[in-house]
Parts: C-alpha cells; structure tokens; sequence
C-alpha cells in the first residue's frame, strides 16, 4: 500500500461572545484591578461569579469585592507550559480560594519550583500591564507574604467582602476567545489513492462489492451497503453536468469572477455526482445534460474546473439515476 | 419501566497511538461488521441507530456524517448522534427500546486523536470566559485533582503508581489494548502525575448492540440485562466543586441501582489513576469488587469510544458468564464533571 498523504491542518476561530451582568462586572472590574464575586442566597461568595447558582440554580446577582490575595487549595506542577498558556516558563497551575470567597478560582501561579509552592500557601494576583477585560488580566498569582497582623483565623477566609454596585465607566459586553488548533490530516487509504490518481490527471473510484456501484471520490466505504470498497475503478475524463447552481457572492480569496456555475458532474462510468465549477462557457448557458472534461493547469494536482467537450447533451434517461 | 432491554453483543479495534491510514469510517467499519455479524443481524434489521463522537478531534465539521457510511444509510436508517462519548449515545438508544419504537439498536462511538494535540484540543470543552482563554490542558486538571487527594490522605503517589501497575498488567489479556503489561511509571506530566499514572493517546473504534426483551434471548445466549442506567451532572467550574468526590458517580450509581446489591466486577472510566481513587470511594467498591479487568482507561482511551468501551466490556463479562452483576461507568468533562452509571446483569445460573 502506497504512503497516505498527509497535510497540515490549522483550525483557528475568533469566537465573539456576550456576556450577561454577572460576566461583565467581573471581567472589567479586572480591568480595573477589583476582583468581584457573587453573593448565593445561603451566604456563600462564588469566585469567580456566575450568573445562576451551580446547586439550586437561582439567579444571582448580588456582587460583593474580595480581596487580590489568597489561598491555594490545590495545585499542580507544570514543567513544560504549552502554546497559550499564562506563562511561559515553568509554573503551578492552582486553584486560589481569594480572601473573603468560598470558592476558588484557576490560574497560574509563578514560582521557582514545585518545593516552592503548597496547600495552604498565600498568594496575590500579579495584573497583567495590558488589561482589557479578560480572565487574562491576571497575568498569574504570585507567592505573597503576608505574616499575621492581627489575631484573626490565617487563612483570610472570614474576611467580610464588601458590598459593590459592579458599575464601571465603558463596561466590556463580550470577549474574542481565539483558539488555534493544529492538525496533521490524513483523508486515509481511499481518498489518498484518488488524489495520487489526480495528480497524474486521472479520475479514480471504488466499486462496491455489494451493489457494483463506483463511487468518486471513494470514501472507502458504501453508504447504501455498508461495507468496505476496494476494487479501483478508472471513471471519466469526461462526464455529463447532472445539476448546478450559479454563484454570485465572490468568496474570500478565491480568484473567480462571479457569477459563475458550480456543478453536480456524474463522470463517465461513475454512480456518484462529483461537485466542480463549470468553465469556458458563459454562465447562463449551462445547463443539465451539458457534456464536460477537466481542464488542468500547469503543475495543478486536481482539475481547475470543468469545460464543454463539444459532444452533444447526454440523454436525460443516461443521468436520472444520479440526481 | 417494564420493557428489559440487554447489551448483546460487542466489539472494538485495536487501540492505537495511530491509524493514520484509515479514515474513520475504514477504522470503524470492521466494528460495526463484527458486531452485527455476532448476533446475524444485518444493518436494515436494526431498528435504531446512535452514535457518539467528536469534532474536534480530527478537526474536521460533521465528520460523524461520513461514519454513517460504514452503516449503510440507505434506505434511510431511524439514526441519531451525539457529541459525546459513546456511552451516552448508547443511553439514547436504551430510552429510544423503552419506548417500545425498536426492539434493536446499534450504538457506536470513534475517536481519532492522532491527528490533533489532544491535551490541547480538550482545553475547547472548558468555561469559555473564565477557564478556557488560559488552556489549562486536560492532565492539569487531572493533576489538580490528584494533588487534592494527595493532600486529602486519599493517597499517594505509590499507591497510584499500584493503580497503574495492576491496569497494564491486566491488560496484558486484552489483545484490543494499546498499553499491556509492564509500563515504566515514568517521570512527571504535569505534577503529581507521571506518564504511567496517564492514558494513553489513540484512535479507537467501538460498538454494541442493544436488544429488548425475547428479541435478546434470541439474539445472546446470555444477554447482559440494563437493570438500570443514569448519568449525573456537576457544577462546571472547578473551584465549586470537591475534586476529592464524585457526588454525580454516586447519585447516577444509586439511581441505576447500583447500591441495591453488590456487584462482582465494575468498570470504570479513570482515565488517570487518581481518577479510580475517586470513584472507587463514590461507588462504594470494596476490594472484593473486581475492577476493570480489561486493563481500563489506562490501557486504552480512545476518547469518546472509552465510555462505551467500558459498558461493553462489562457486558461481554456477562455474556462469558464471568460476571452475574457488573457496574459499568462513564465520564465526560473535566475531572469526572459527568458520569454515567450502568449496572448490568446476566439471567440466574
Ligand atoms: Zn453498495
């Protein structure tokens, strides 16, 4: 069996989102260097706060100020930080219970090392210089000495947050999480043999052992049996326009003039309509029945688009079938 | 609930750190055909198909679409799918037999992780305001939870180092699993978690097959009986919840009933050791309770196939006449966020 083919795949996506009175409070109020949580009917403070409480569901929206120091409750060692994460030399990854919260919030935490950090050790928001209304405005937390001044519990925790309107000057509506994902895809045996088959500007199916139908591009598989394709199958060059549609939006990138047609082309000798763009003709002649062959550019893996052979239309009866 | 409904037959691939030759409908489709071909049945005897995975992982939109190739679509099949495991696919189809609109169904769930960074990738399922813009990566989380437990006397690094031992050494009998018998434990992942005390990364395929009543009868010659089945939810933030517990594991296991008589084996989905120190306290499970037997999460987890794997593993213990009452478990989201519980019985001997 010939190499698969692979090829990077970069997945990237700017998700816009709003976010309701709670989110909003809490996320400018970072970028004002106030930490806020959320106030639940039976006394607790959620921080971060949400909208509706975890366990009963009742809607919250009695903000209160905690303080930017803490406590850390659990934490783990991440020597290797990977892309995108808060700092790029090795840290803790801690769950930081503030100073007058009854829950904890996650982040990083800039130590020297794993003996550096414990349960139960204080620490202190470090702000991020660039502040803009982002979990991220924490650049991390960082180890905080604050030996005890008065006689109260240690921890902090018993600390009275204090009461606050959560109304800031330009208050943020929403937030872009970008995301990047890299991929290395494979299309597997079937669509690997197709696409080696194109680059030397042949068109190659898989015919099912069950129903005898040739399906292009081969998927490996037959969607009405269920079972594998293997038997390669040579289809067209040539092939007949069994439908189409005339694109007027000009996409992004694509140098095309619009309108242009965009096909169903049932290659000879194939029982599956492959999709190409229809050239060499103007766009309002085109039309079912329309006898086509691939034209290839230079150095091109795979047909730039389809043009009429000439031939005359096929008969409907020869691609009814393949609509 | 009067209609009894079993899992009656099961298969899965072998576990790999790659299948980079096959699509998923090729990695898939010698598992529907196993599984079809152990009960001959064939696909348009199938009264409703469920599936179960993720688009993420292969990075591609709707690309459960082109499994259902392997099944046969046509004509059309009663088909649904969801972006879970496939345990939770095969929780639809059971309430889908309940109703009494089938008597069979075929569940099925795949994951293909080679091709992504998975750790990375399932950084994507977090909160997306708080959590998600710092990429915390899916051994963090499990990390934080195995610190707390640390710190809790739940235990320690030696006897989660033993959770993984005892894993791959059973695994050893299970031809489909990726890691088997002696793996070095390794240096740390993300502290306190060393390799050993985490699943491996693959590509996996898996199916069942689920029938109701004599149709079961027929089709097994000793069907593994759903007595119950149920899946719980918790809190999504982390720093709300207690790592060191499960209350959802424990609520969906009294709910399926699990507590009502003891079981003689379980399966759980922990897939990192410390995962197993959790459930094992939320599920009651003493050391008389025979757990995964096939080596677990941490000889293979395919994700969004590892759930179900672990349902169909139990009930091919039944089906041997190895177990009488299994506990099958399943989880979804960060430090076992979501858990479903099965309990599985074969008829009296
Ligand atoms: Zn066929």
């Amino acid at each position: 069996m010939p190499e698969v083919l692979k090829a990077p795949l970069v997945v990237e996506f700017p998700f816009t989102r709003s976010v309701g009175p709670v989110q909003s409070a809490f996320l400018t109020g970072l970028r004002e260097r106030v930490v806020l949580g959320v106030r639940t009917s039976d006394g607790r403070t959620l921080v971060p706060p949400v909208e509706y409480d975890p366990v009963t569901a009742e809607e919250l929206r009695d903000l209160v100020e905690v303080a930017p120091t803490g406590t850390v409750t659990t934490w783990a060692w991440n020597h290797a930080p990977r892309r995108d994460q808060p700092l790029d030399t090795p840290f803790a990854w801690a769950l930081v219970r503030l100073d007058g919260a009854d829950t904890a919030l996650l982040h990083a935490l800039d130590a020297p090392g794993p003996d550096a950090v414990h349960t139960g050790m204080r620490v202190r928001v470090r702000w991020a210089g660039e502040r803009t209304g982002a979990i991220t405005d924490i650049a991390c937390f960082e180890p905080y000495d604050d030996s005890p001044k008065d006689s109260g519990p240690d921890d902090g925790s018993s600390a009275e947050p204090a009461h606050h309107t959560g109304r800031f000057e330009d208050p943020i509506t929403g937030i872009v999480a970008a995301a990047r994902l890299d991929y290395t895809y494979s299309p597997g045996r079937a669509q690997t043999a197709y696409i080696n088959a194109l680059a030397e500007r042949r068109n190659v199916g898989e015919r099912c052992p069950s129903c005898r139908k040739v399906y292009v591009p081969p998927r490996g598989a037959c969607p009405t049996c269920g079972v594998a394709t293997l038997e390669q199958v040579e289809v067209g060059p040539s092939g007949t326009v069994t439908t189409f549609c005339i694109v007027n939006i000009k996409a992004k990138n694509l140098d095309i003039e619009v309108p242009y047609v965009y096909a169903h082309i049932a290659l000879d000798g194939a029982d599956l309509a492959l999709h190409a763009r229809i050239g060499g003709i103007p766009y309002d002649q085109v039309r079912m029945g329309l006898r086509v062959e691939p034209v290839w550019t230079q150095g091109s893996r795979f047909p730039d688009h389809y043009r009429p052979t000439g031939e005359p239309d096929a008969d409907y009866d020869t691609y009814r079938e393949l609509l | 609930m009067n209609r009894e409904i079993a899992v009656v037959a099961f298969a899965q691939t072998d576990h790999r750190r790659t299948s980079e030759e096959l699509s998923e409908v090729e990695m898939l489709m010698p598992v529907l055909h196993e599984v079809l071909a152990q009960t001959g049945l064939k696909t348009a005897d199938i009264g409703f198909t469920c599936s179960g995975s993720s688009d993420y992982l292969a990075g591609r939109a709707f690309s459960f679409t082109l499994a259902l190739d392997g099944v046969g679509a046509w004509p059309p099949i009663s088909e649904s799918h969801v972006e879970m495991d496939g345990a939770w696919a095969l929780y639809e189809a059971w309430t889908k037999l309940l109703t009494g609109d089938a008597d069979t169904a075929l569940v099925y769930s795949y994951g293909k992780s080679s091709p992504g960074p998975l750790r990375d990738v399932l950084t994507r399922q977090l909160d997306p305001y708080y959590v998600a813009p710092l990429w915390p990566d899916s051994v963090a989380l499990a990390a934080l939870q195995a610190q707390a437990l640390i710190d809790a006397g739940d235990t320690d690094e030696p006897a989660l180092a033993a959770v993984a031992a005892r894993s791959r050494t059973d695994a050893s009998a299970n031809s489909h699993a990726q890691l088997r018998g002696s793996v070095p434990h390794g240096g740390y992942v993300v502290r306190p978690l060393r390799t050993g005390d985490c699943p491996p990364i693959g590509d996996g395929a898996a199916a069942v097959i689920l029938a109701a009543g004599e149709r079961a009868r027929e089709l097994c010659d000793r069907p593994a009986w759903i007595r119950g089945i149920d899946h719980r939810i918790e809190a999504h933030s982390l720093g709300v919840r207690d790592l060191t517990d499960s209350p959802s594991a424990r609520l969906a296991a009294e709910r399926a009933g699990a507590f009502e008589r003891p079981v003689d084996t379980a399966e759980l989905h922990a897939a990192f050791t410390s995962q197993e120190i959790v459930l094992r306290k939320a599920l009651k499970l003493d050391d008389g309770v025979r757990v995964n037997p096939s080596g677990g999460a941490l000889a293979a987890n395919p994700v969004m196939a590892a759930g179900l794997i672990r349902i169909g593993e139990a009930a091919a213990r039944v089906h041997r006449g190895e177990s009488d009452r299994a506990l099958a478990h399943a989880t979804s989201g960060p430090c076992l966020q979501q858990n479903l519980v099965a309990v599985l019985e074969g008829d009296p001997r």
